[in-house]
């Protein structure tokens, strides 16, 4: 009887994290982040608003 | 690779800088040819490592670079250009003024109404299987089922509320202006639904519409997301494709200094300084120095016009040979273009009066749904059912005849449409462009620019040849210098340049002097000077001739002869010459043309056109083109164009294939014809569907599966266009 409000629970809390990204403009760039990852570079460069 | 930064040879664009109160300068760059890890590794490591910034990042997705300086007086942003340039990657400002950076706050809405109606559908969906098992036999009973509904209803009414607002705000704002768009329907359709299953809910009766109510949502947000995708990318192109025009002149203070300064800016009185190969800024009066002017894209004349002090030259000629000192006359937004803009907005207004598809639809579903609803929830009440299942009917007539396909059913084929053409090189604005494309039953072409490449280009030169020429050539601005240094690519370039202006340039390659440019500064005597040769020789050898002309477009003839198969009619219309726009017209293929045209007399062909009947698909780059473009039924312009020109256009084709044309026809048309099959799908399906719910056939199972059934075949029938290679 926990279970189903549980999962709506979790459910909810997913479309929370996603406005969370969304709101923290983690979709801006898709092309430039997976490209990062591969750039040897020992600084890490913040993102500038 | 370290790159040494030369300062000195760097542009002054200190009029771009983005200055806001308590925070550093910073500038932002539109890049081109950035793809992968390693580009966007360099380009932010060496921009970073020129003085005066602060830090720096790439987007890779919109080719945007954000350079932050440490302050106004360190900052150097043409250096960063200059490093940019040295690494191989063109660089553009935007202007500081323009909204380049506008946060897609629409787009946002709408995904995060999506995120939340999926949210709710699916989990809605979670209690509402085991209802729908229980009206197949299996064991549900009374208690259990009355739970599930309640959860169904916590569940789906706050989504769908939430969902739903694009819907009720635009149908709110429609219901005030009088009118009934789509969106009232739906809104009505969702809050009946919601209303209803609440009270079958409270009555433990069966139909509880929850799950399709937020379904609904859901899958009409998918369509209206896809059609602002659609605008947002052709928006943002179109913007960057402006930022490359490079839209700023280089304006002499007071003091003698060069400032580049945003067209905007330059004010009436500005001393301003044209080299060779940059184009006239504003309206201007020459105060001194001689050049020729080309005037292609002001009247389609191919022939250069002499400029003098004195004389009054206009915004968008192209300064062929000399250094010009000129005084603006006018701001850039009253030059000469102002009657031509008049024009274009009288053409525009035309065309915001054409209905889409989608609209047309909504016109006759609107009125027979809801006659439908009304005359099921009498028509029942009237055989005797009682009031709650004449109710339930009239409102399963309005869920189960859910405009769920038809809000899909044209931004899924119009997306598709646009995302192949987009692969192709040819930007679509909008949706309606691609609707109006696909009606053209008349194409008419400009010359200069559209059937011809609009610059100068090489002919029967060896490619040993070009070599010797070309690291001279690379040293100037000249229009033919550059033609000839894009033929031999890139390369190193001579050394102790000098240029002469208006004769051409000279320096040493290899050690040897030599000298490019006009027959009698290279030592040719008893040649006329020509303007379409450029000489060349070394000091003491053999003078080289070189020859240039404006080609036709490679593939111009047999996009003429596709277009014909297709049954268009074809027509040419240009403001150059008669003679060579006739040589034009008829190499390609065309027998109908008119030379020696005005802007406004090109507008008036077009609008004459247009009058007895016909579609009118302009083809266009100038700005004797603008107004045309802007009154026809559909536009094109190539990416080469004059800002104008693309904003009036509807469509704009890269690169040098006018094929462009025939394919963007041929898509918009298949467009038509998949977006019709999903229109009639969608009608034999209510066809089908409206009477089984007026006889009480429907419950909340099969109203699901229709919902979603309908709007995955509609779907499927619109990736079909990307299919086809």
């Amino acid at each position: 009887m926990i279970l189903a409000p549980m999962s709506v629970f979790l459910g909810l809390l997913g479309v929370g994290a996603f406005w969370w990204t969304l709101s923290h403009d983690q979709y801006e760039d898709p092309a430039g982040d997976a490209a990062r990852i591969l750039v040897d570079d020992p600084e890490d460069r913040p993102r500038l608003d | 690779m370290a790159v040494t930064h030369s300062l000195e040879a760097a542009p002054d664009l200190t009029a771009f800088l983005k200055r806001r109160p308590g925070q550093p300068p910073t500038l932002e760059l539109l890049v081109k040819g950035a793809r992968c890890a390693a580009c966007l590794g360099k380009i932010e490591r060496e921009t970073a490592a020129v003085p005066g910034v602060a830090a720096s990042r790439l987007n890779l997705t919109t080719g945007k670079l954000t350079v932050a300086f440490h302050g106004l007086s360190t900052a150097n942003p043409g250096a960063v250009v200059a490093t940019l340039e040295k690494l191989g990657y063109p660089a553009a400002p935007y202007d500081p003024g323009q909204a380049a950076d506008a946060l897609d706050r629409e787009g946002r809405r709408l995904i995060l109404c999506l995120a939340v109606a999926a949210f709710g559908a699916m989990n809605t969906m979670m209690f509402s299987v085991p209802l729908w098992a229980g009206l197949f036999g299996q064991e549900l009973g009374p208690a259990t089922r009355v739970v599930m509904q309640w959860w169904c209803a916590l569940v789906a009414t706050p989504c769908a509320l939430y969902a739903g607002r694009p819907f009720f705000e635009s149908a709110w704002r429609s219901l005030r202006a009088g009118r009934a768009n789509m969106d009232v329907p739906i809104s009505i359709g969702v809050l009946l639904t919601l209303a209803i299953s609440f009270s079958e809910t409270l009555l433990r009766g069966r139909d509880a519409y929850f799950d399709a109510a937020v379904s609904l949502l859901f899958l009409l947000l998918i369509g209206r997301w896809l059609d602002h995708q659609l605008r947002l990318r052709a928006r943002s192109a179109a913007a960057d494709l402006l930022a490359l025009q490079g839209a700023s002149a280089v304006v002499l203070s007071a003091d003698g200094v060069e400032h580049r300064k945003p067209l905007a800016e330059v004010a009436v009185g500005d001393v301003m300084i044209v080299r060779p190969g940059e184009r006239i800024p504003v309206d201007s009066l020459v105060e001194s120095g001689s050049s020729e002017l080309d005037n292609a894209l002001l009247t389609g004349e191919t022939t250069p016009v002499p400029l003098r002090p004195g004389q009054v030259c206009r915004a968008g000629a192209l300064n062929l040979s000399g250094v010009v000192r000129l005084q603006a006359l006018a701001r850039s937004e009253d030059s000469a273009v102002a009657a031509i803009a008049r024009l274009v907005e009288a053409g525009a207004q035309s065309k915001s009066k054409y209905v889409r598809l989608a609209d047309q639809a909504a016109a006759i579903y609107v009125p027979v749904v809801h006659t439908a609803a009304l005359l099921t929830f009498l028509g029942a009440w009237i055989i005797g059912l009682g009031p709650r299942e004449a109710l339930l009917r009239a409102v399963a007539v309005l869920i189960i005849t859910c405009p769920c396909a038809l809000g899909l059913a044209v931004p899924a084929v119009q997306i598709s449409a646009s995302a192949r053409l987009f692969r192709r090189g040819v930007l679509v604005k909008s949706g309606a462009a691609l609707e109006r494309l696909a009606e053209v039953d008349h194409v008419v072409f400009d010359k200069t620019g559209v059937l011809t490449e609009g610059r100068p280009s090489l002919i029967d030169a060896p490619a040993s040849t070009v070599a010797l020429a070309a690291p001279l050539a690379r040293a100037s601005s000249h229009p033919l210098s550059k033609a000839l240094a894009a033929e031999a690519g890139p390369g190193p370039r001579a050394d102790e340049i000098v240029e002469h202006p208006g004769l051409g340039v000279e320096g040493v390659i290899g050690g040897r002097r030599a000298r490019l440019g006009r027959a009698a500064f290279v030592g040719v005597q008893g040649r006329p000077s020509l303007e379409t040769e450029l000489w060349f020789g070394f000091a003491g050898d053999t003078k080289i001739r070189f020859r240039f002309s404006d080609r036709l477009r490679p593939d111009a003839a047999e996009a003429v002869a596709a277009l014909k198969a297709r049954g268009l009619t074809l027509e040419v219309l240009s403001g150059d010459a008669p003679f060579p726009v006739a040589m034009a017209a008829e190499s390609v293929g065309i027998p109908a043309w008119s030379a020696g045209l005005t802007p406004a007399e090109k507008a008036r062909a077009v609008a004459g056109l247009q009058g007895v009947g016909l579609r009118v698909l302009m083809v266009g780059d100038g700005l004797n083109d603008t107004a045309a473009l802007a009154g026809a039924h559909a536009a094109m312009a190539p990416g080469t164009a004059l800002d104008a020109s693309q904003n009036a256009a509807d469509l704009v084709f890269s690169g040098d294939q006018l094929g462009a044309v025939v394919e963007a026809i041929d898509v918009a048309r298949q467009a038509r014809r998949l977006a019709m099959q999903n229109f009639g799908f969608a009608a034999l399906y209510n066809l089908i569907a409206a009477p089984a719910a007026m006889l009480g056939l429907v419950n909340p199972f099969l109203a699901a599966l229709a919902m979603s059934g309908s709007s995955l075949v509609v779907t499927l029938n619109a990736l079909r266009l990307r299919g086809r290679a």
